[in-house]
């Protein structure tokens, strides 16, 4: 079987909710159902095939060409199978993802991972703000899963994090890891200002330091065990990540405004 | 009916034993000789659940590549009569043999349904400052300790066990009886899933159940005390000068079997010159423990 095919057929006016085009929903459907599946674009509600050309029959691997940075939520409450992206896509991709996979080839907007609970999101350009973050409202963001940036990330990332794995390739921008609960984010770029702002708990794992601000406190140079345990884990995944190897690590502890525990740890110090 | 293996005779009889509570836990550190430190202080005083609570001993060195942190380490198995008193043990082992070794860390070594606590409430021994990983599922706890972080995970599995397999080694002399045992504990050190939770894996004090004293409820095997053969209802032909108790508690039934087998033809390999005469087993006439291990049927490969 072919994979589940949805390809663009025009340029987007307005922003499209893909939600219902995940592999869960669309399990058991026809082509002629899922062609009638009623989707939000703009202030409409329009049938799949005014604005998609559908072709293949597999809904557990579903692929979107000829993609949009209009076209958000895809993957929304997805928990099974697989999504490609061969293009942009976006805001909301992979809201409140239970599990299986996605993997975008291109750029994404804002709010991507966003409420996530599990599964694996592979993004292979940059993504815009609040990564991992919580919906508005929410004071919870990511829950657990893993997120993997080949290029950079916008300011937020993991902002109110609860559980769960970042990894981003290229740099982050302002206030990674703010009030961050738990989890851990690891950035092999640069990281924007006020990094840490008001964290709580969870770890970030940057590869060149940053410049703190003043409730972040440096404990000095050390070899942590756990994160053999850490690394370990990183192997699986097609990413520079699982490279490390080295457990020496300079530890920054922090946000002590906030009376935080959470902690910024230094590759390679 | 008489059996005899490289002329040593094997007694028509079988090891009783009971139902316990297992479980295993993987104790990590910079290097073997602390493994073992942690490993020995944890299953130090551990011989019965009689005295002890639980019995427990180490399973077999592991390599780094066979650990979670990449680490040389030991594996511990734990057993005890009930999972109530297998958690106590465990945590309070845990806290003051694990957590105060140098450089060591531990690791869940089972799956099972039932899980039990590993670190998940000495994590407060860190006040505070300890922190959590969630990590391919599995939960570790990083705690502050003045030699750097103490790794833990959080539970480990509990799954049903067998205790109290065992054979008797019967020699015309002490050092002969020794010698066997030594050999056949060599031997079975070899098979996994099981310990031998004496000192060295041997027992010289076999208990039977009772005694003439009321506050006693075990008391010495006299039937097979090789100085009281003239005072007692003995089971010891005039030859015989001492016994050695070898006793095993395993996983499964067929991990204990396995064992006794290969501990019992380590020492008929040795044959009747070693001074063994007898291989005897230790039992309540069956009517007390669930698993009876026939040490015919174990060496012919019958056993069920």
């Amino acid at each position: 079987m072919n994979a589940l095919t949805f390809t663009l057929k025009n340029i987007l006016k307005f922003s499209v909710n893909c939600s219902a085009l995940t592999p869960n929903s669309l399990e058991n459907k026809s082509i002629t159902d899922i062609a009638n599946i009623k989707v939000i674009y703009g202030s409409n509600s329009v049938p799949v095939t005014d604005l998609f050309d559908i072709t293949g029959s597999d809904a557990t691997h579903i692929v979107f060409k000829n993609t949009s940075n209009k076209m958000d939520y895809i993957g929304a409450h997805m928990s099974s199978g697989n999504i490609t992206i061969e293009g942009n896509a976006g805001a909301y991709l992979g809201f409140t993802m239970k599990n299986g996979e996605i993997h975008c080839t291109g750029s994404v907007e804002s709010y991507a991972a966003c409420n996530m609970v599990g599964g694996l999101l592979k993004i292979d350009a940059n993504v815009g703000d609040f990564l991992g973050a919580g919906s508005e409202g929410l004071r919870k963001g990511m829950r657990g899963g893993t997120v993997i940036i080949k290029g950079n990330a916008g300011d937020r990332v993991g902002d109110q994090m609860r559980r769960g794995l970042i990894l981003i390739e290229g740099n982050a921008g302002d206030y990674c890891g703010s009030r961050m609960i738990a989890g851990t984010i690891g950035v092999l770029g640069n990281v924007g200002a006020y990094t840490a702002f008001n964290m709580h708990r969870g770890t970030l794992l940057l590869k060149n330091t940053p410049s703190l601000h003043a409730t972040v406190q440096d404990c000095g140079t050390h070899t942590l065990p756990y994160l053999s345990l850490l690394f370990k884990s990183f192997k699986k995944y097609n990413t520079p990540f699982s490279q490390l190897s080295s457990q020496r690590v300079q530890r920054f502890v922090g946000d002590a405004a906030y009376k935080g525990n959470g902690e910024i740890l230094i590759l390679n110090a | 009916m008489m059996m005899l293996l490289n002329t040593i005779q094997i007694d028509d009889t079988f090891a009783e034993a009971f139902n316990m509570r297992g479980t295993r836990v993987i104790i990590t550190a910079q290097n073997l000789k602390w493994a073992y430190h942690a490993a020995n202080a944890m299953t130090g005083f551990a011989t019965s659940v009689i005295g002890c609570g639980v019995e427990a001993g180490i399973e077999r060195e592991l390599s780094p590549e066979e650990t979670p942190d990449g680490r040389p380490g030991v594996s511990i198995l734990m057993f005890a009569m009930g999972s109530k008193v297998l958690m106590q043990q465990l945590e309070t082992r845990m806290g003051q043999c694990i957590l105060t070794c140098p450089t060591a860390a531990a690791f869940s070594g089972i799956e099972g349904e039932d899980k039990i606590s590993l670190g998940k409430n000495l994590r407060y021994f860190g006040d505070g400052f300890q922190t959590s990983k969630l990590i391919d599922g599995k939960r570790y706890w990083r705690i502050p300790v003045m030699d750097g972080e103490f790794i833990t995970e959080e539970t480990t599995g509990m799954v049903r066990a067998i205790g109290g397999g065992n054979f008797l080694i019967l020699a015309t002399s002490q050092p002969a009886a020794l010698a066997a045992a030594e050999v056949a504990i060599e031997a079975m050190k070899k098979v996994p899933n099981v310990i031998m939770p004496f000192p060295g894996g041997v027992v010289r004090s076999g208990s039977k159940v009772g005694s003439k004293y009321k506050t006693m409820f075990a008391s010495t095997n006299d039937a097979f005390c090789p100085t009281l053969k003239g005072a007692t209802n003995t089971e010891l032909s005039p030859e015989i000068e001492s016994v050695m108790e070898i006793v095993i508690d395993g996983l499964t039934f067929e991990d204990i079997a396995l064992s006794m087998k290969v501990g019992i033809e380590a020492i008929c390999n040795l044959g009747a010159d070693s001074g063994v005469k007898r291989i005897s087993a230790g039992n309540y006439g069956g009517k007390l423990g669930p698993h009876l291990f026939k040490l015919h049927d174990i060496l012919n490969g019958s056993n069920s």
